[in-house]
């Protein structure tokens, strides 16, 4: 009985399927835009690959490049200004950079809502208060949060390189860019909101390094891939340890294994 | 339970003999997993699976309690609750990463110790009971892992949540109404989160409850093993302690090492990155794909594109899609060869390694996105999934002619003459059989 009704059930389903299968598919175009889009570019960083290590002075060099160019229009919601720390900030510098923004808050004597500097505690200044704020200054874009765009694309490290560095191409021709958008082969609609960021010597390098558009964005990106995984270079040390730990383990258990076993096998 | 030829538990000290005759824990110990437990000396690392899934279980309910603690089930607080312990709380990262992976890893030894189970006919009798508890376990870890998928309510957790739950609206007439009741409103929302995560808590001890009833059981007949021939024999068995132990204790190292090698240096390698940006309800991501253990299944429900037999096409997916877990409840009779193990099946074991190879093909169309050719061979694959359980299988075991079984598990180990030398010396026993 179970077998008659799972063959009939068993026919009926292929039955269909075959049906699905042999009904002619409508011709696609292919869409302009995928022609057009481009893969990251391939880039590699001191921190790259299983034993790599962040290099300070590129992520005080990248928080820099966040701090003058991309914090105008994008936050960093889930760092706060005492992570500054970990990439080699005194607690002093952490505690003037932290005091060179104002945060909201609430008078203790009177309770009204002022503004006070901001403290190494406070998590990074936001520079819009809210999404509509940021969509009406922005052409109704909104400029996304980076403190985890590192690990919120494919790619990640690649393609937000290759997006920072991939502006100045001409479109091809016939192709329209919409008004308010730029050009940006990496980006998955090739139009993208945001203008230009980086141009040559933008910054000023306190370590003399050149402020090309190429190093800056390296720099940056190493920033923001450490404000994505700030455990990271503790979590290559701790699994290193761990499969060496277990590497031995691993030998001794299989030596067990064949000494309680010796007087069984033939 | 078990053999007759099973060591007895003797207590040595007044305090076990004293505890024995009240509370004898040491006993069942001693018979589930200790020396009383007799098991074919001729068990494969396949056959390591097991203890493996039961270890990852484990795993996942320490490392989700302690997650719990800090975790916020609330639509404007999870997403950041779960930044916070990734970044505050000390050796937050650790643990989430090792819960994250952990469900992968869980599910990749079930898939083995399935397609083991499958191979050597493990569902056949007297363990029926066995199989099919292990298909209650794997319908409750896919509701386990899909709805702990949705805590972090990330953009994935979000339009995940969105289509499983809407598949039940494909159900004619109380579909909607029952979609509404599941999510609790129109759209996953606060209600969808906590009720996600107050089971998502719960269900891994309804598990834990189930692989205690498998075990219990699993020790009723015993393993079966890589001939299938029943044990004859003290010769054919080696108790379960210390030969067992430390076979599953070095296979536990394995696994913990390849368990850490992802978690530590590609952690994020088998999730989405989409997952990684809030929950939006207005932006749709470009492809909804699920978590990767799933996704076979996903396949199956896309292969099904038209309405046929007055039956809509997503109706069709879903009825497929909980048909392709449901059949293997129904395995057992399916398959009517009375030879267990593939190794002596030499059409049924064609047909197994093609079923691999069609689920591998099922979970590569499941990612991809839903255009030719992927949704042809999607509905090719999908068709031999079906056909396979359904209408090849039984027919294979009736006019399949298996090829000959050796006399006992001794004589396929030792050779023939050895296996008499090895019953000898059993104290002259005669070996009976277990049935």
């Amino acid at each position: 009985m179970v077998r008659l009704v799972g063959m009939a059930l068993g026919l009926v389903f292929c039955f269909v399927l075959a049906w699905a299968f042999l009904v002619p598919r409508e011709a696609t175009q292919p869409d302009p835009v995928k022609l057009l889009h481009r893969e990251p570019k391939e880039v590699s960083w001191p921190h790259t690959g299983p034993f790599g290590k962040f290099d300070r002075a590129q992520l005080q060099r990248g928080f820099q490049v966040y701090k003058e160019v991309c914090s105008s229009c994008h936050g960093l919601y889930h760092v706060h200004y005492r992570d500054l720390e970990k990439i080699g900030f005194t607690p002093a510098q952490v505690k003037a950079i932290a005091a060179e923004y104002e945060v909201p808050a609430i008078d203790p004597n009177t309770g009204e809502t002022i503004t006070r500097p901001a403290l190494p505690t406070d998590k990074f200044y936001r520079p819009f208060p809210n999404e509509q704020a940021a969509r009406a200054a922005n052409n109704n874009a909104y400029p996304p949060d980076l403190s985890l765009i590192i690990k919120a694309r494919k790619n990640g490290e690649s393609y937000v390189y290759s997006l920072l560095t991939g502006y100045g191409e001409e479109p091809p021709p016939g192709f329209e860019v919409p008004d308010g958008l730029n050009y940006n082969p990496y980006f998955h609609s090739v139009n993208i909101a945001m203008a230009q960021p980086l141009v040559d010597g933008q910054v000023e390098y306190a370590d003399g390094t050149p402020a090309t558009v190429d190093q800056m964005a390296k720099d940056v990106v190493a920033f923001l891939r450490w404000a994505a995984e700030p455990e990271l270079e503790v979590r290559r040390r701790v699994g290193l340890a761990s499969l060496l730990f277990l590497s031995i383990l691993a030998v001794l258990s299989y030596l067990t294994y064949r000494r309680v076993w010796a007087d069984v096998k033939p | 339970m078990s053999f007759p030829w099973a060591e007895q538990y003797e207590p040595k000290s007044p305090f076990m003999k004293w505890l024995d005759s009240r509370l004898p824990l040491p006993r069942l110990v001693f018979n589930a997993v200790g020396p009383g437990y007799p098991v074919p000396r001729n068990l494969n690392f396949f056959y390591n699976f097991g203890v493996l899934a039961g270890f990852a279980l484990l795993v996942q309910i320490i490392t989700g309690i302690v997650l719990a603690m800090h975790y916020s089930a609330h639509i404007d607080t999870a997403f950041a609750s779960i930044e916070h312990i990734m970044r505050d709380v000390n050796q937050g990262w650790l643990i989430r990463y090792l819960h994250m992976n952990g469900a992968s890893f869980f599910f990749i030894v079930v898939y083995v110790h399935i397609f083991r189970g499958l191979y050597y006919g493990s569902y056949k009798a007297p363990r029926e009971i066995v199989w099919m508890l292990g298909v209650v376990i794997l319908l409750l870890m896919m509701a386990t892992a899909f709805m702990g998928y949705v805590l972090p309510w990330g953009q994935m957790s979000f339009w995940g949540a969105q289509v499983i739950t809407s598949l039940f609206s494909a159900i004619p007439l109380v579909g909607e109404p029952i979609r509404q009741w599941l999510v609790g409103g129109f759209a996953p929302d606060n209600a969808t989160i906590t009720r996600f995560f107050s089971l998502h808590y719960v269900l891994p001890f309804v598990i834990l409850g189930v692989v205690i009833l498998k075990v219990w059981a699993l020790h009723i007949p015993g393993s079966t093993n890589p001939t299938g021939i029943d044990v004859k024999g003290p010769q054919d068995t080696l108790p379960f302690h210390p030969y067992f132990t430390a076979k599953d204790f070095f296979t536990l190292t394995l696994y913990l090492i390849a368990f850490v090698a992802v978690s530590f240096f590609i952690p994020n390698a088998l999730g989405h990155p989409d997952n990684y940006i809030p929950a939006n309800p207005l932006s749709t991501p470009e492809h909804i794909v699920p978590e990767w253990y799933l996704l076979p299944f996903y396949a199956i429900l896309r292969a099904f594109t038209v309405d046929l037999l007055f039956v809509p096409a997503k109706l069709w997916g879903v009825i497929a899609m909980f048909a392709s877990i449901l059949l293997l409840l129904f395995l057992p009779w399916l398959d009517t060869s009375r030879v267990r193990s593939a190794n002596y099946r030499p059409v049924y074991r064609i047909f197994f390694w093609l079923l691999v190879v069609d689920v591998l093909v099922l979970g590569y169309v499941g990612a991809m996105p839903a255009e030719e050719p992927y949704v042809r061979i999607g509905q090719l694959a999908t068709m031999y999934y079906f056909a396979h359980f359904l209408i090849i299988l039984p027919i294979v075991s009736a006019v399949e002619k298996p090829l000959p079984l050796p006399n006992s598990i001794a004589e396929a180990v030792l050779g023939k003459s050895a296996a008499q030398v090895a019953a000898a010396p059993s104290g002259g026993v005669v070996a009976q059989p277990a049935e």
